[in-house]
């Protein structure tokens, strides 16, 4: 018996989201008195794969093919249940982020075995085997009893902390033999973001809504992002008016984020804009209507004009950054 | 070219959430049904899709796996537009029992491509989409943005975590859409709405599958702290909270 995690590269470098994994499935781990056994598909050198054990992974499978640079969901799913059967792993960690979506339910009717998604803290009870997890768009949380021998968790991003548990892992090359029918992916052309803070990574985020008034208006919370190191977000409207791009628009149906700061400018706090944001760790709200419902869930609020509040805040993070 | 799209029921996105029978349940009264918000979407862009005499569609069918009382969930996506509709007379006990029902009608019905929504907004499960495609071994394309064809062969763009890709998969496959995949919702005109009365709808009973999930209990997110308000001419106090009480900057 082991827990099995699935960890994500990009660039030969581990995104943090990993290491939140290894440290939630080391959670698990310790629960059910078992290893943590670490997967990891692309070119990856050691000394990066070797910083996994920091986290708690007693073991790391290294896995190269050519025949997985396209995710394509059929591969990674018949590799991942291989690799799960081989390891007899019970437990298996996947992110909740979009190749996460695509693989767990794959390998759930590989194996026959449950998903509890998004989930954003450790097993609430190991007998029934039941987690926590979000439901009604964050409205919600709900205890969830997996009942087959094998479970699958999808974390969801920047719910769990990071965990240094160091441990002496080892690596395992693995060249497998992947049964090349099953690839049907033909990528036909890639669109990197280049540049930018992904929206979905960011420990700080600065929105904007109905209230920047118009596209022209957006500079100084430009600047206040470049100045936090943040990314850049939007409510539903001012991605469908064209003001900002539709990557940033958050909510129900857009992105889901939950970054440790969340800067809402202008935006009203619609149900609907809560389902995206609600999982941030603090949020911070510049409204002109003290009566705006974003009041209720920031911790911390300026009653204002956002046009007056806005270059005077980028002032003052400019003097403190001095 | 056949288009399935499934369609799961959800309370209206402005609902208060309120539990029953000791928290272990969703109180269901006063509760507005509504189409998902992804199902509605791909619906919409299966129309457009079917509209587009260049893409060689001939009909969009919707599915659904519930019991009678969400029938008016089907009549209104047949008042949008859809041709024709399944129900699977069943309560969708979770993911793994609604996606085994799916791929039932699926291997006794041919379609060529599937819609799923990349979430329902009440389970948030994300799963559905992705299992039907693993019943029936076939490709899948999941957080799809844009979908169109060319010369019968789907082009399709899909989002990852970090920009975008085109691919390409051979039909039948399943599209598991998200936002962009169409503008705005298509919203059911009056003609719809008389049309819809006579569409058929066609009744199917479910398969014996035993659910691998339950839910047993439901909360409230934990309630936050009240808003500290700070004086809109002092933005130096706010990012001192942030930086020595919040410690997030
Ligand atoms: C099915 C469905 C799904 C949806 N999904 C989403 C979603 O994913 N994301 C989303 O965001 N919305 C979504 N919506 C829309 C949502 O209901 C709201 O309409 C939307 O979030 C409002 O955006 P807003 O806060 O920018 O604008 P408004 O609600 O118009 O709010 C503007 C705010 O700006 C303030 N303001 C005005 N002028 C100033 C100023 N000069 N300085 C400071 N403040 C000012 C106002 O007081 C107001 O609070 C959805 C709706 C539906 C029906």
């Amino acid at each position: 018996m082991s827990v099995l995690v699935y960890t994500e590269n990009w660039d030969g470098k581990f995104k943090k989201l990993s290491f939140e994994l290894v440290s939630y499935a080391t959670g698990v781990a310790k629960m059910l008195n078992t290893t943590v056994t670490a997967v990891s598909i692309g070119k990856v050198d050691e000394n990066e794969l070797i910083r996994l054990g920091n986290y708690g992974a007693n073991k790391i499978i290294n896995v190269n093919s050519d025949k997985l640079t396209v995710l394509d969901s059929q591969v990674y799913a018949s590799l991942l249940s291989e690799i799960v059967r081989k390891e007899n792993a019970s437990v298996i960690i996947i992110s909740n982020n979009n190749t996460g979506k695509s693989i767990a339910p794959r390998l759930s009717v590989r194996l026959k075995a449950g998903v509890g998604s998004g989930v954003s803290r450790l097993p609430l009870n190991l007998n029934p085997f039941t987690v926590y997890k979000r439901t009604y768009s964050g409205n919600a949380f709900a205890h969830l009893v997996i009942k087959s021998d094998i479970k699958i968790l999808t974390l969801a991003q920047n719910s769990f902390d990071l965990i240094e548990t160091p441990s002496n892992a080892t690596i395992e090359n693995m060249n497998p033999e992947i049964d090349g029918s099953l690839l049907k992916t033909v990528i036909k052309d890639i669109r990197k973001q280049s540049g930018t803070i992904l929206l979905t990574d960011a420990d700080i985020v600065v929105s904007g809504g109905r209230g920047m008034k118009s596209a022209d208006n957006w500079g100084p919370l430009v600047e206040l992002a470049k100045l936090l190191g943040a990314a850049t977000a939007c409510s539903r409207p001012v991605s469908d008016e064209g003001w900002r791009p539709h990557e940033e628009h958050t909510g129900q149906t857009g992105k889901i984020i939950a970054p440790n700061l969340y800067i809402a400018v202008g935006i009203s706090g619609a149900t609907q804009h809560l389902a995206g944001i609600s999982s941030s760790k603090y949020i911070v709200a510049i409204n002109s209507d003290k009566n705006a419902p974003i009041f209720e869930v920031a911790q911390y609020g300026i009653i204002g004009d956002a046009m007056k509040v806005l270059p005077k805040l980028v002032e003052a993070v400019k003097e403190i950054k001095k | 070219m056949k288009i399935l799209v499934c369609i799961s029921n959800v309370p209206d996105t402005t609902t208060k959430i309120k539990f029953a029978e000791g928290n272990t349940s969703v109180d269901t009264t006063g509760i507005q049904w509504v189409i998902n918000p992804w199902d509605e979407l791909s619906l919409t862009r299966a129309l457009e899709l079917k509209d587009d005499t260049t893409t060689g569609v001939k009909s969009v069918t919707v599915i659904h796996v519930g019991p009678a009382a969400s029938e008016p969930t089907i009549r209104k996506a047949l008042a949008i537009g859809a041709d024709d509709a399944i129900r699977v007379n069943a309560v969708s006990s979770d993911a793994w029992f609604v996606a085994s029902q799916i791929a039932e009608v699926i291997k006794k019905e041919q379609f060529d491509v599937i819609m799923c929504g990349i979430e329902s907004s009440d389970y948030n499960g994300s799963i559905v989409g992705g299992m039907i495609s693993e019943f029936l071994g076939i490709p899948s394309v999941s957080a799809v943005s844009g979908i169109k064809f060319e010369n019968g062969q789907p082009i399709i763009i899909r989002e990852i975590d970090g920009g975008k890709e085109v691919v390409s998969v051979p039909v039948p496959f399943v599209a598991i859409v998200q936002k962009g995949i169409a503008k705005e919702p298509r919203i059911a005109a009056m003609r719809g709405i008389m049309m819809a009365r006579s569409k058929p709808v066609k009744l199917v009973e479910p398969v014996q599958v035993d659910p691998l999930t339950q839910i047993v209990e439901f909360e409230k997110p934990t309630p936050r702290a009240a808003c500290k308000f700070i004086d809109a001419d002092s933005p130096a106090l706010l990012l001192d909270l942030l930086q020595n009480e919040a410690k997030v900057i």
